[in-house]
């Protein structure tokens, strides 16, 4: 038996038997340990906390409040049932035009009503990962290439090239000018993979960013259009954190750029979903939106690969469409992802922590670079090992997101209640002290390796505008009477 | 979002007018295009020899009136659809961005993939057209008697009131799953390839309606959002871009594209005859093979769909063990699609892969089974399909495949309600198959009064019929013409035998299921006056 299962073995495709799944991974890993192990406040205290998924949760009830009241959507009265013949049997690649018109509303909804969609564009696909290999099938051919500027999710590399053949080429950011993208990194990218032989398709951006949940301004839009529009390549904006946006500045999306530029509306596709602005990645709807004619018509006859069922189709088509419901769930939802965030890292700052300055998506990319050992890919790998193993948080190193430096990792903080939070707030505490021994450690040891981190940390501090000012540790809420800062190496290497 | 839009691609829809200019000045004509039109620029020109440029002045004196060979002749009125023009030639999609580039752009069109391009250029099959003839003039007893009867989509109406009715009943907490479950349950990410309980549920079912017989193990089920993915997934994990799958034919006309479309999977379609009551011959399995082998192409397994679609067929125990050995001897998969298994309404006995593999220790790893809801429960809607493979590797890869393609989970939870009640269940299949049976004769017996003869079914939801006799040529434009009066004069959109690769002319693949028993008449009537008019051309 075990030999016929490896002759067999043999007799399966490359995709099915090689690692482009990219499942052996530290990011999957955590996941792994999660799943072995996972927190319960009262029957698992001490398993993992489960920080590298970006759900949101916090605004379940609404939702569920909302399904209580409206039966019929889902047809659990007499009368939504009357509904049911038609929808069980509707296979139509298009989608319901009642769904396709409402998810155009409540894209516009997401994006501050300042721009309109047309339901006629609407492409319905398996969740956003099926949203991004669609667009890739249709706008590219096994061995092209996408640029994307790292860091960036990790399953994209599965996601954009596993079954359609096609590769990324990243376009490396970092925490000179807090992880922007500039025209000239991409140029650079564009000009190496061209000097490689790499044909370039596009452009891929994350708008709001995962993991770095930042917003795009503007200008970099506007640079970026006219980047792709001279080399006539495509851009394919992921959008599916629009409406995670808590705080200044506003979202810009791409459709508000464009609207006011010379461009060929034929390079610019959008991919959408549900799954993090409503918090709905159960219901795998996915979205693509492109301005470009065939794409909506090829990307159509894809959606037979992953047709959103017609029962939640009609759902979705009755929630959205309750304006009230979709105002007040946005606000709601804006308003609480903003506490959490506010909450969680404020508590990082207690610990003297910091971190990117956002103001969107579920998750916060945390600085941790002065807590490893060495600065490279490796390091960070020794220190992640520790967080998911002994301080028992799944969190994402940054390599998984193929960022270039190292010692950024990815918490995500809006798939628990408050008391979660605290909890895994705590370890994080703890982890600073358990580290801070271990530093103290090998400064003794070495003190010219204390000196490189420090000028390290001074540059990383720049990320943070109070630190830019100057009043780093100096500021009040970072010397809370509970924190170790004051007495860590680095603190007195800043001051 | 009007100026989104690209320019009008009629313009762009250039139909190789050609013949215009007579052949033999084109000919000479031809390598000379580059220069006459200024595109193979001046150091072409210079290439050129002089007595070419000596006997191109000698051509354009004489036949000055003549204008340059055919670069756009994009004349629209070339564009005139007649009734009887259904396929749309193939269009060149790659000007149409032209006219919108940015003066500053860098020039050239914007391309999409090639898988892209292969479908805008293909047109539509006759297949795509039928339907969107029903999409565009549906047949509607009292608000549009001449509309267009659909006889072409294998979907069954026949039973949906009786799951509506479970839905009143039940359905209060099938979605939400009661208090204990909540929102959090539906709406959060759940298992990509299948709720647990789902898979359970699915296994009974697929036992129930096998006869029983078979025990189906829920570990081995791989959940997608459909048969469709589920047959993808399958040719994604079992072949290579450039391999080939051999499926009987006739097959059904969307399986090119479940299967060839994204993965560059090869279909060899393996000729089955009406001699053989349309029964697959291992003979014939056997030439197909080896003719791939000579073409270089390397087959990756056999593809069946058992009950046939759209012959209605069974494969009797013995064909199934005859094609086992062959894979064996092969050395190659089988993917066997049973997706219309409980939808049977002959005497004959329905034989499951799984039955046949059961009874064997050795080889399970080749076989794999596709199975799905749309059908025998007639929720095409829910987009709940299944994978049920013996082969671990296979069930690996494909779980990680679903995350392209899973089901939603409130209607996982909905099925999973429906599904375990079993009672339900029974009778709901009972009656299913007594009136799929109904419907089936009457509407049998319907084409037999009108002389048209169908081969024995005994599954599935349409029946293979024999139009051959209907037909002016004994050929694939016979039996086009027929399919366009029967589509265009009979509003009738059934699917011709050529869409499913069947390689006699004159068959017609007619799916009865989607209609009521009232509106048998209303076909028979329109069919028999298409056969009269036939009649009395020949």
């Amino acid at each position: 038996m075990a030999s016929s299962a490896s002759k067999n073995s043999l007799l399966l495709s490359k995709i099915a038997t090689n690692e482009k799944h990219g499942e052996n991974s530290p990011y999957f890993n955590g996941w792994k340990a999660y799943d072995q192990n996972p927190f319960h406040p009262t029957e698992n205290p001490e398993g993992v906390i489960q920080m590298g998924l970006a759900e949101n949760q916090l605004s379940f009830d609404l939702v569920e409040e909302w399904i209580r009241k409206n039966p019929k959507a889902s047809f659990c009265t007499a009368e939504g049932v009357e509904k049911f013949r038609s929808v069980a049997n509707f296979q139509d690649y298009h989608g319901f035009p009642e769904f396709r018109q409402a998810i155009a509303t409540f894209m516009s909804k997401a994006r501050g009503g300042r721009v309109t969609f047309d339901p006629d564009r609407v492409v319905m696909s398996g969740g956003a990962t099926g949203a991004n290999e669609l667009v890739m099938f249709c706008l590219a051919d096994p061995g092209d290439a996408f640029l994307i500027p790292s860091p960036y999710y990790p399953a994209y590399y599965r996601d954009l090239g596993w079954r359609t053949g096609v590769q990324i080429v990243p376009v490396d950011c970092d925490s000179s000018n807090n992880f922007k993208i500039t025209k000239e990194a991409v140029e650079a990218a564009y000009e190496k993979a061209k000097n490689n032989n790499i044909k370039v398709k596009g452009l891929i951006i994350t708008n709001p960013s995962n993991p770095l949940g930042t917003t795009l301004d503007k200008d970099t839009l506007e640079s970026l259009v006219t980047f792709i529009n001279q080399k006539n390549i495509h851009l394919v904006c992921d959008e599916i954190y629009a409406a995670t946006v808590f705080s200044s500045p506003k979202y810009t999306c791409i459709t508000q750029v464009i609207q006011d530029m010379d461009c060929n509306p034929n390079l610019i596709h959008i991919v959408y979903s549900l799954s993090k602005d409503m918090g709905f990645p159960g219901l795998r709807v996915g979205i693509v939106y492109s301005y470009n004619d065939d794409v909506v018509n090829i990307g159509r006859k894809m959606s037979s690969f992953g047709l959103v069922s017609s029962q939640t189709q009609h759902m979705l088509a009755s929630m959205l469409s309750d304006e009230d419901f979709v105002e007040k769930f946005l606000a709601t939802s804006s308003k609480r992802l903003a506490k959490r965030h506010r909450v969680f890292t404020k508590g990082l700052e207690e610990v003297g922590i910091s971190y990117l300055k956002s103001n969107a998506g579920l998750f916060c990319w945390m600085d941790l670079r002065r807590l490893l050992k060495d600065q490279t890919l490796d390091g960070e790998m020794v220190l992640w090992r520790v967080i998911v193993n002994e301080v028992k948080l799944n969190v994402s190193p940054g390599s998984s997101f193929k960022c270039v430096e190292p010692g950024w990792f990815r918490v995500c903080f809006a798939n628990m209640d408050d008391d979660t939070v605290e909890v895994a707030l705590k370890r994080i505490r703890a982890l600073v002290g358990q580290e801070k021994k271990a530093q103290e450690q090998a400064q003794v040891k070495s003190t010219k390796k204390r000196w490189q981190s420090n000028l390290r940390l001074s540059f990383s501090s720049s990320t943070r505008r109070f630190e830019q000012e100057g009043v780093s540790v100096k500021s009040p809420h970072m010397m809370s009477p509970h924190s170790p800062m004051p007495h860590t190496p680095f603190v007195r290497a800043i001051t | 979002m009007t100026r989104t839009r690209p320019a009008d691609p009629s313009t762009n829809r250039s139909k190789s007018t050609g013949g215009g200019g007579g052949t033999t000045v084109m000919r000479v004509i031809v390598p000379l295009q580059g220069v006459v039109q200024g595109r193979g620029g001046l150091v072409l020109g210079s290439l050129i020899p002089c007595a070419l440029f000596y006997f191109l002045q000698l051509y354009l004196k004489r036949h000055r009136s003549n204008p340059n060979p055919p670069t756009p002749p994009p004349s629209p009125e070339s564009e005139s659809e007649q009734a009887g023009q259904l396929v749309e030639l193939p269009v060149l999609p790659r000007s149409l961005s032209r006219a919108l580039l940015s003066p500053r752009g860098a020039g050239g069109p914007v391309y999409v993939s090639g898988r892209a391009n292969s479908v805008l250029k293909g047109g539509e099959s006759p297949y795509d057209v039928g339907l969107r003839k029903v999409a565009e003039d549906p047949y509607d007893e009292l608000g549009n008697q001449n509309g267009v009867i659909q006889l072409g989509l294998d979907e069954n109406k026949l039973s949906l009131d009786l799951v509506g009715d479970w839905l009143v009943d039940n359905a209060k907490d099938a979605i939400l799953g009661g208090d204990e479950l909540g929102i959090s349950g539906i709406v959060c990410y759940q298992p990509l390839d299948g709720l647990m309980e789902l898979k359970v549920a699915v296994a009974g079912f697929m036992s129930q309606v096998m006869g029983k017989s078979v025990f189906f193990d829920p570990s081995q089920i791989v959940l997608t959002a459909g048969a469709t993915p589920a047959i993808e997934i399958l040719s994604f994990c079992l072949a290579d871009s450039g391999n080939a799958f051999l499926v009987p034919a006739p097959y059904y006309p969307g399986l090119d594209r479940d299967v060839k479309w994204r993965t560059g999977v090869e279909i060899i379609p393996v000729p089955c005859r009406s001699a053989d009551k349309f029964n697959l011959s291992i003979t014939a399995l056997d030439r197909a093979f080896n003719q791939a082998k000579k073409r270089g192409l390397k087959v990756r397994g056999i593809i069946i769909s058992n009950p046939s679609n759209p012959v209605g067929s069974l494969y009797s125990r013995e064909s199934l063990y005859n094609l086992l050995d062959f894979a064996r001897e092969k050395n190659i998969h089988i993917i066997s699609n049973e997706i219309f298994s409980g939808s049977m309404h002959g005497s004959e006995e329905f034989v499951s892969m799984a039955e046949i593999v059961e009874s064997e220790d050795l080889d399970r790893n080749r076989v794999h089974i596709v199975y799905g809801l749309s059908k025998d429960l007639s929720l095409p809607g829910f987009r709940a399909g299944a994978i049920y493979s013996y082969n671990k590797n296979v069930l690996a890869a494909a779980k990680k495949l679903t995350r392209f393609s899973s089901i939603s989970s409130p209607s996982q939870r909905l099925l999973i309600s429906m599904l375990s009640d079993t009672k339900f269940i029974r009778k709901f299949i009972d009656t299913s198959r007594e009136r799929l049976r109904a419907m089936y004769l009457k509407f049998v017996t319907g084409l037999n009064q009108l002389g048209i003869e169908c081969t024995k079914s005994n599954g599935g939801f349409s029946c293979w019929a024999d139009m051959s006799g209907l037909i002016r040529s004994y050929s694939e434009k016979g039996e086009f013409e027929l399919w366009d009066r029967l589509l265009n004069v009979a509003k009738l959109n059934v699917t011709p035998g050529s869409s499913c690769h069947c390689i006699e002319p004159g068959w017609f693949r007619f799916c009865f299921t989607t209609l009521t028993e009232k509106d048998i008449p209303v076909v028979m009537e329109r069919i028999r006056k298409i056969s009269e008019t036939c009649k009395s051309h020949s």
